[in-house]
């Protein structure tokens, strides 16, 4: 599904991915875990599209597309969807009218016709279980004013309206209690199957007793530098990251 | 329009009723135009449209027809209709009892009711030293004259249009409007400006507000005029105890245009709220001007200025906030916020306030930038397109404004007309 092959990129001057190289295929669960400053925050941002990011060298494929070369919306139009460690909050736009807007866009690139207002209803109210989500929520102006666990929930409420292939959860954990990083795992959970595929990028191992992946890969200093199974999360919750750094340092 | 040009124009059309016209005519002649020297009009240059050669008494061919095509969509009220400057009876609809709304043209007031008039009559407008004012006041016979009797409440609002139709010629329209609202009197006073054509049309406008105690008056001044259009206005306030007065300007159109906007909270306990949008695209020139005068203790002011500019536009935003020693406990906050769509758009803005109370709260604050790109991504990230989401972000920060607005076909109708133009731009 998603084939990263030698990603360089930079912010400004600063080169922060120095050679990734990742592949994910679907009905898989990546967490990529680092240590502050790793680039996890780069990879996701430039996987989504943000331009304060130079990709100097590389090439990312989404199923047989040039990722790279498409726009945000597009990528979002294909299937990329990225839950923001920080989601933003837009006042006088509700969170319905904005997902009614962007579930219309995305049908209409795939050559849909738009959902009506009852289908669309209908379709809100069953996503809306999933997450746990108060109606009164979503009236309200786009996350202004919401908890940081309201945010987050909000995030995968809208990953399960444009029900992508591809999601990225960039440290959803983030700011989150116990009960909020439960309910917001089993709403990923839930949308797991044998066609899309995640990416959790996490600082900490505890998102990964609720959401299990299937690899887990480090990430350090621009690349990838180790990669396991689900053991070495729990490896590196308990010995932190110094010895990848020394492990690193000697090559 | 030379000043020999007005003149003989004021010799035929100069207002004769009223003493105070020969003085300001007077004035006029001494003030002549404005020009950038004068800090009032330092970035508003009136000089390309005042010497263009306006029709001071053009007629039209709108029919009724026409002009009810004009009319807001679903909105009862009593329609009252101007055309190039001039009251149009037949095509208006008072629907209100005259118990609750006393409404009537100004010349015939100035001939029915001239004491009525005396009291309320260009008592705050500045003729010795706006021009346009003096203008305005020298030849004042077009206009409205509408009285709401103590503690009435009208119920129906009130919604006049002002259209300039300059499909053959050049129009030169000066309405002057009084709206008076007694003891414990409630009204929506909407004042819509509207153009047919495409020559040059200009409206040097003047309106004057007072309400008594208690009193309180929703005004809406609406500008959706297209192409040649040039507007000069002062909408004067005076309030008087326990009175609220909320002004909402929202200009979607015009080529230059300039709205004064001042209130004088000349009582205690009086609350004023002014509230503006302005859209602009092209070559358009808004300029707002407002004025914020607490003459006595223990009233509130809020301003919220809102605009989005694109193109080649440029804004000007002049807010003055005056708190004489009288006033203690005067609350004044200020607020104007602008987007900047295109890198040609301009913005001037000035808060400006002179204090001499020393227990007063102010605030007052001015910003200018470009869209959230933060909000811009993060919209786009979720597959809305980019000129959609630009769309969205500046409707959303547009509402803010219209929501200040209580009829709600006119807010409708706004929300359409921003929208369509965001469209264009």
């Amino acid at each position: 599904m998603l084939k990263i092959d030698n990603l360089h990129a930079n912010i400004g001057e600063k080169e922060i991915l120095k050679g990734l190289n990742l592949e994910v295929k679907a009905g898989e669960v990546h967490a990529i875990m680092g240590p502050n400053g790793a680039g996890k925050s780069t990879l996701s941002s430039v996987l989504a599209g943000r331009s304060d990011y130079d990709v100097t060298a590389g090439t990312v494929d989404f199923r047989g597309k040039n990722l790279l070369d498409l726009s945000p919306e597009d990528r979002a139009r294909e299937g990329v969807f990225m839950a923001f460690q920080y989601p933003i909050e837009i006042p006088g736009v509700s969170t319905t009218n904005f997902l009614k807007t962007a579930v219309n866009e995305v049908r209409k690139y795939k050559g849909q016709e738009p959902l009506d207002a009852i289908s669309f209803l209908n379709m809100m109210k069953e996503k809306m279980k999933l997450v746990q989500i108060d109606q009164a929520l979503l009236s309200r102006s786009l996350n202004e004013g919401f908890s940081g666990g309201e945010k987050k929930r909000n995030e995968v409420f809208q990953m399960a309206m444009l029900d992508p292939k591809l999601a990225i959860l960039d440290e959803t954990d983030s700011g989150l209690d116990i009960d909020a990083l439960r309910i917001v795992a089993n709403g990923v959970n839930s949308l797991k199957s044998k066609d899309n595929a995640f990416i959790v990028v996490t600082h900490y191992q505890r998102l990964l007793d609720y959401i299990i992946p299937d690899y887990v890969h480090v990430l350090f200093n621009g690349r990838i530098v180790k990669s396991g199974t689900k053991e070495l999360a729990l490896e590196l919750e308990e010995k932190g990251y110094d010895w990848i750094k020394e492990e690193v340092a000697l090559g | 329009m030379t000043l020999d040009n007005i003149t003989q124009n004021f010799k035929d059309f100069g207002n004769k009723n009223l003493q105070i016209a020969e003085q300001s005519f007077h004035s006029f002649s001494k003030l002549g135009f404005p020009t950038p020297k004068n800090e009032e009009w330092k970035y508003t240059d009136v000089s390309s449209f005042v010497n263009l050669d306006f029709n001071w008494d053009s007629a039209s061919t709108l029919t009724k027809a026409q002009i009810e095509a004009i009319f807001i969509k679903g909105l009862e009220a009593n329609n009252l209709v101007f055309v190039n400057g001039k009251f149009k009876q037949e095509f208006s609809q008072i629907l209100s009892p005259s118990s609750e709304v006393f409404i009537q043209s100004l010349d015939e007031a100035v001939n029915q009711n001239i004491d009525l008039i005396n009291n309320y009559f260009a008592k705050e407008i500045d003729y010795q030293n706006n021009a346009f004012s003096a203008l305005n006041v020298a030849f004042a016979s077009n206009g409205l004259f509408i009285h709401v009797p103590k503690n009435t409440y009208v119920q129906l609002p009130i919604v006049v249009y002002f259209i300039n139709d300059s499909r053959t010629e050049q129009v030169f329209s000066q309405p002057h409007n009084i709206y008076v609202a007694q003891e414990g009197a409630e009204v929506s006073i909407s004042e819509i400006f509207v153009s047919e054509g495409s020559q040059p049309a200009f409206s040097n406008h003047i309106t004057e507000i007072s309400l008594d105690r208690n009193a309180k008056v929703q005004y809406n001044k609406v500008q959706i005029e297209t192409g040649e259009n040039y507007h000069v206005g002062t909408t004067q306030v005076r309030q008087l105890k326990d009175s609220i007065f909320t002004g909402t300007t929202v200009t979607l159109g015009g080529k230059i245009v300039r709205n004064n906007l001042n209130i004088l909270l000349d009582d205690q306990h009086c609350e004023g709220n002014m509230n503006g949008l302005y859209l602009l695209d092209n070559e358009s020139h808004v300029d707002n001007h407002t004025v914020a005068d607490h003459a006595k203790p223990n009233s509130v002011s809020n301003e919220l200025y809102k605009g989005i500019l694109s193109g080649h536009s440029t804004g000007v935003f002049n807010g003055k906030i005056f708190v004489r020693q009288d006033a203690q406990k005067t609350q004044a906050y200020q607020s104007n916020k602008n987007i900047l769509l295109s890198d040609t758009a301009s913005m001037n803005t000035k808060p400006q306030l002179e204090i001499w109370a020393d227990d007063v709260k102010c605030s007052h604050g001015a910003t200018s930038g470009q869209l959230d790109e933060q909000a811009l991504f993060y919209l786009r990230a979720r597959g809305i397109g980019e000129a959609t989401a630009k769309a969205m972000l500046v409707m959303a920060f547009a509402k803010d404004v219209v929501e200040k607005i209580q009829l709600e076909p006119l807010r409708h109708h706004l929300m359409d007309l921003i929208e369509t133009k965001l469209q264009q731009s």
